[in-house]
């Protein structure tokens, strides 16, 4: 299960130091409508790329705070996982990238009329970020920006 | 760190008016950095979802995903266990 203990000593002790980033206030946006009328976008930190897009830059010290436009007619199977840490399996998301971006589930809750639509794309972001003050600052609120020009109801995030 | 990168980004969609989901799999990171909702999940880490190839597994997860955002009852910040069905 995912517990410090899957890590290696070095990395327990890092992550046991580290200078978390509380949210405070947290922000809350309540649904205002019954998901079956809601228009959802996934976020994933996986590090998926498409083939004709650059890979995350793993020599940016503290992360590369960039993100990706996944568009929602993609096929899974051609999503490139490029997370750039040693410390977990990937065997599981080269297998199946919808481990941790489910964009084949998410159509079938759109087909069930589970969720009201798919949003027109998606964003992928390498969440191996350390120094994660540029990515606050500038790369999120652009991508929220993004979500919210397509009108997107809900987004259901996934980390690896 | 891909914990916090998602608290990150919902806490900002959320701002802007979109409302979010996490998943998380570390409860200790949930817990100090505090997304708004975040469903644990106890796999490790690299499976999320749990089951690659498992479209029933990977649906149970999200189902419970959006049952947190369905729930009008709790506050901020909400974190739940995932139970297995």
């Amino acid at each position: 299960m995912g517990e410090l203990n899957e890590f290696s000593l070095a990395v327990r002790l890092f992550l046991k130091s580290y200078p978390w980033r509380r949210i405070d206030p947290v922000p809350w946006t309540p649904l205002r409508k019954p998901l079956a009328e809601c228009r959802l976008a996934l976020v994933s930190s996986a590090g998926f790329v498409l083939p004709h897009q650059p890979h995350f830059d793993e020599s940016i010290r503290g992360g590369d705070p960039s993100f990706r436009e996944i568009p929602c007619d993609t096929n899974v199977q051609t999503l490139i996982e490029t997370h750039r840490s040693e410390s977990f399996d990937h065997t599981g998301l080269r297998h199946d990238p919808n481990l941790a971006f489910p964009i084949d589930r998410v159509r079938e809750l759109a087909e069930e009329k589970r969720i009201g639509s798919v949003n027109r794309r998606h964003l992928s972001f390498m969440g191996s970020i350390t120094a994660p003050g540029r990515f606050v600052r500038d790369t999120v609120p652009e991508a929220a920006r993004w979500l919210v020009q397509d009108s997107t109801d809900v987004a259901l995030l996934v980390p690896v | 760190m891909c914990n916090q990168a998602v608290c990150l980004v919902a806490a900002e969609l959320e701002r802007q008016g979109v409302s979010t989901v996490v998943i998380q799999l570390l409860r200790e990171v949930a817990e100090r950095v505090r997304p708004p909702r975040a469903l644990f999940v106890p796999f490790r880490h690299g499976y999320p979802l749990e089951a690659p190839g498992d479209a029933r597994r990977q649906h149970a997860v999200i189902e419970a995903a959006l049952r947190l955002l369905e729930d009008g009852t709790r506050q901020p910040p909400l974190l739940a266990d995932f139970q297995h069905c």
